[in-house]
């Protein structure tokens, strides 16, 4: 299971919401989680099985297939329920 | 002996073996595994080579544009772009850049740890970028390779622990807590957006209450975008510059305009190898920084790119990158009139720097501040990237600059000094080290005094 999380350069924000998710996944004890970070130009439908975006790219991540929309990438909350939401919909919770 | 000194060197002057080092060095004290450790130290190594390779692909779209733009209009045309240049000081200076970028986050996190101002830089890719300019500043103005390194490093600690200071009062604003402050190397642009949407604002009136349509998502595909907005530079300058010079002097018999949009392609794909090695190196970098930052500075602050601000006013996001543009056109209007060297209005820098001013300047002033603010940054990134074009020895003469507003101030302080005497950098350094204590401690003496006072003012119950 691989989760992605994407901005527009695939470096600054993308790569702390994907550091973010790792410590979600370490505190749900998820097992075989990949969590990686990369441009929005870069992913495709196959980069991944969940999608992490902030609100302001929603339009140009559809068609990727499980996008995960953020309304803020600060807020762990948010990206806690998110998430273990996004892990029980894949039956790992 | 000799020889084997020698060699021992040269492993020194090789950056990619540097950053593989620094790598090693960070996922040791994450404690890694031994395969992860092997596997990331690798990638750091290769990542490097990646980044250097598209800085060759980036120059060999440039320099044909530069004798072009040249030819066309009789003066040099600079493209500020963050990617393109740093990969060329990578190539030169990535040594000494790498070790600034290291000891760097070293003294950022000492200043966390010992000052009032928390704030850890964790935009680690405008960091290397910093810290390149700084290397190629000091070491082309005559600084050895370690006392740029020592002197460089301590500089690189004190921006990256100050900038996220400038805007901290403006990013409570727009994120309402204090968690959190914005590491980016536009900040200083980014917070002259939020003084002028104080001073000439009107914080009732907001962008949010706009009617704005959707539909610029494009803008976000940075590839998409740049090979866009330089097919348009390209095609410009080479109908000016004319098919004749083109196809004779340097495009081999190609269709001119061909040639243009191919130009174009080529400098997207190289700021796109660049990017992707700037990401390889930085992901085996940031997580123990991150780490070790974590656990040595209590209430750290992160300081974190610019997107973060983008969900908080949306409409600004847009706003803002036009009104930035528009300051970027302006300015370069003002630079024809004058005559010498044309800044040409960057698309990523105005995008990513002016759509945060956007949304800062609307926090403190609402619609006119967005607008108003956001074209300051535009005019800053404009003349600033120019000013320090002097201080950047034969890169200077490479057709692209660095973009953002804390390049040219941290440029045109560190270049200038450097210009008076070797002496006067020590003294800078120095100087903003003291300044940067004293007032923290005059900080926390006031909070202290304003805790008592309330303390009094309300009786334990």
């Amino acid at each position: 299971m691989k989760f992605l999380a994407m901005c527009s350069t695939g470096l600054g924000s993308s790569f702390m919401v994907r550091m973010n998710i790792e410590t979600v996944v370490r505190e749900l004890g998820l097992a075989d989680v990949t969590v990686e970070h990369s441009d929005i130009s870069s992913a495709g439908p196959d980069s991944a099985d969940v999608f992490f975006v902030a609100k302001d790219l929603e339009d140009t991540a559809q068609g990727l297939g499980d996008v995960v929309v953020l309304n803020s990438i600060i807020d762990m909350d948010e990206l806690r329920e998110a998430v273990k939401d996004a892990a029980a919909r894949h039956g790992l919770l | 002996m000799n020889s084997v000194l020698q060699n021992f060197l040269d492993v020194f002057r090789e950056p990619s073996v540097i950053v593989g080092l620094i790598a090693l060095l960070g996922l040791v004290l994450q404690r890694k595994s031994a395969s992860d450790t092997v596997k990331g130290t690798i990638k750091a190594f290769v990542g490097f080579l990646v980044l250097a390779a598209g800085a060759g692909v980036v120059s060999d779209a440039l320099t044909p544009f530069g004798d072009m733009f040249q030819h066309a209009f009789g003066v040099q045309g600079v493209v500020p772009n963050n990617e393109a240049i740093v990969g060329k000081v990578l190539t030169d200076y990535g040594s000494q850049a790498a070790l600034i970028f290291f000891f760097g986050m070293v003294v950022n996190v000492l200043l966390a740890r010992f000052t009032t101002f928390k704030f850890i830089y964790m935009s680690g890719h405008v960091a290397l970028y910093l810290a390149a300019m700084i290397a190629v500043i000091l070491i082309a103005n005559g600084f050895s390779s370690w006392q740029a390194i020592l002197w460089g490093s301590l500089a690189q600690g004190l921006i990256t622990t100050m900038s996220p200071a400038l805007v901290q009062p403006w990013m409570r604003k727009v994120t309402k807590n204090d968690n959190v402050a914005l590491g980016h190397t536009g900040n200083f642009g980014i917070a002259t957006s939020g003084l002028v949407g104080r001073l000439v604002g009107d914080s009732s009136k907001s962008t949010e209450d706009l009617k704005i349509p959707k539909g610029l998502g494009f803008l976000r595909d940075t590839t998409v975008v740049i090979a866009t907005s330089m097919g348009i530079i390209y095609l410009l300058v080479t109908l000016v510059a004319g098919p004749g010079y083109v196809e004779r002097e340097l495009s081999d018999g190609q269709w001119y305009l061909l040639w243009a949009v191919m130009q174009a392609g080529k400098f997207a794909a190289g700021v796109f190898i660049i990017l992707a090695g700037v990401r390889v190196v930085l992901a085996e970098i940031i997580p123990a920084f991150k780490g070790i930052s974590e656990k040595l500075v209590p209430n750290a602050r992160p300081a974190l790119d610019v997107p973060i601000v983008f969900t908080f006013a949306p409409n600004a996001v847009l706003i803002g990158f036009l009104a930035s543009f528009v300051g970027g056109l302006i300015g370069m209007g003002i630079l024809v009139a004058v005559g010498g060297t044309i800044i040409i209005p960057g698309i990523v820098a105005h995008f990513m720097t002016g759509a945060a001013s956007g949304v800062i300047g609307n926090a403190t002033g609402g619609r006119r501040g967005a607008i108003l603010g956001a074209m300051a940054n535009g005019l800053l990134i404009t003349f600033l990237p120019l000013l320090v074009l002097p201080f950047l020895g034969d890169v200077g003469l490479q057709n692209s600059t660095f973009s953002d507003a804390d390049f040219g101030v941290s440029g045109l302080l560190i270049g200038g000094s450097v210009r008076i005497g070797h002496a006067a950098v020590i003294g800078l350094v120095v100087i903003a080290l003291a300044a940067v204590f004293v007032s923290s401690a005059l900080v926390t003496r006031r909070r202290a005094v304003a805790a008592a006072t309330e303390a009094e003012a309300q009786p334990t119950h």
